[in-house]
């Protein structure tokens, strides 16, 4: 059977897993949330420009977009780690999903709300910040918290190019033990106690959010 | 940046090319029928709460949902072959994209199942309609044309997927792609190249799943108030 100090092996994996879905998570959101408002802005250059970026990415695996990340720094006279590569990869994927997502959630809030708050002089921007974000932000928690599950799993594709993650290790410890069915059955372990409680999670704030139309 | 692009090794490679897209065509078609049979199958056992069956089933979708593709496939590919049962690569990878895509319907047509009015099945029974009709036009039929947008979206995500088949040394169009770029060092171009194709491709498959909704659902208009 496995060994324990190659669980640990796994484990020390999985956190790096985590840290590379968190900084993907946070490089997406400031991207995509930008990606969000160019999407229902007034200017169609801005809203035509965001349209084609998000089904450029979301036409486009991500192993395929992983490699052009690769091989595109290195053409360009960089050498970044494989952790800065995956990174920027991870949050130009995570932001056309988010902004998609954001879109929708900031589409929703009832249009009076912006009539409203236009009518009582406020510009776009105390708009957005003061009345819009607010509700959009409500609404976009449970979505959100299900694309982190998609995230932490597509995380698993670094493993392509070198960066050694959950599933990367499992490779690892794979070539060494050659024991494949209980080496990626606890790999798989170690995915599903990453993602199952998030999934729990965005089913139990949709659910709360609801309540209205339960 | 003084990098010079090299197109005409990779244009070489063009028919392999061509017969990997072939194939992740095939393999798409392969896991969207099998997938949503398999479904839609798990989605009526979820829906109905059959006892034994509801357990695993519940179980299955989870496990499926809840971890990458990547180790399914290793765990199809590497983990059977260890158990003593011998697959092609190209048979784990369409097997290993029915389950994924299984579970995923299952869950989208569960929904879809939910949303039948209760009112309608009684309007049913009142009319004398046996159970195997109730369900196949009442419940199954509505419900598949209900999360129709739904189920698209998903088979596009499973064809964008297929791609990472080719870590279990599946050729399909990525598989492909690894080989050519190993040949040509033309790793830029190659990958390029084959996100454009994929582009392509998944601009196709939404326009198909659009033909096929139009011909399909004719009966979309509504009459009277919506719910």
């Amino acid at each position: 059977m496995i060994s324990g100090i190659q669980i640990q092996y796994l484990g020390v994996a999985a956190l790096w897993t985590v840290g590379l879905t968190l900084m993907a998570l946070i490089g997406g959101s400031i991207l995509g949330f930008c990606i969000a408002l160019f999407r229902v802005s007034p200017n169609s250059v801005l809203r035509y420009l965001s349209v084609v970026y998000i089904q450029t990415i979301q036409g486009i695996p991500l192993l395929v977009l992983l490699f052009i990340a690769y091989f595109g720094f290195s053409i360009a006279g960089f050498n970044p780690s494989p952790f800065v590569t995956v990174v920027v990869a991870f949050s130009l994927y995570s932001a056309a999903y988010l902004g998609e997502i954001w879109r929708g959630c900031i589409q929703t809030v009832p249009k009076p709300q912006w009539e409203a708050s236009g009518s009582l002089g406020f510009n776009r921007y105390q708009q957005l910040r003061l009345v819009i974000i607010p509700q959009a932000f409500r609404i976009a928690t449970p979505p959100t918290v299900g694309f982190l599950v998609q995230l932490v799993k597509n995380t698993s594709l670094a493993s392509t190019v070198g960066f050694i993650e959950l599933a990367r290790a499992g490779q690892i410890l794979n070539n060494t033990t050659f024991k494949p069915f209980s080496v990626f059955l606890l790999v798989a372990l170690f995915y599903f106690g990453l993602c199952f409680p998030l999934s729990l999670l965005s089913k139990k704030l949709e659910r709360s959010l609801n309540v209205a139309h339960r | 940046m003084t990098y010079v692009f090299e197109f005409s090794d990779v244009l070489a490679a063009w028919p392999r090319l061509l017969s990997g897209l072939k194939y992740t065509a095939e393999l798409s078609a392969a896991g969207i029928v099998f997938g949503f049979v398999l479904g839609t199958l798990s989605a009526i056992v979820r829906h109905q709460k059959l006892p034994v069956l509801n357990g695993i089933v519940s179980v299955y979708v989870e496990a499926i949902r809840n971890t990458p593709f990547l180790v399914q496939a290793f765990l199809v590919f590497f983990g059977l072959s260890t158990l003593g049962i011998r697959l092609s690569a190209e048979f784990c990878a369409a097997l290993a994209l029915t389950l994924n895509a299984g579970a995923y319907t299952c869950e989208i047509m569960r929904a879809g199942l939910d949303a039948t009015h209760k009112g309608q099945i009684e309007a049913a029974e009142s009319l004398g309609m046996g159970w195997p009709a109730i369900y196949w036009h009442v419940m199954l039929l509505p419900a598949i044309e209900k999360v129709y947008p739904a189920l698209t979206s998903q088979f596009v995500l499973l064809m964008l997927s297929t791609s990472i088949t080719s870590q279990i040394s599946a050729e399909e169009l990525t598989g492909v792609a690894n080989i050519v770029q190993s040949e040509t060092f033309r790793s830029f171009e190659v990958y390029l190249l084959v996100g454009a194709i994929y582009l392509a491709l998944s601009f196709v498959f939404r326009m198909i799943f659009w033909v096929v909704g139009k011909l399909c659902f004719t009966s979309t208009r509504v009459l009277g108030p919506s719910s």
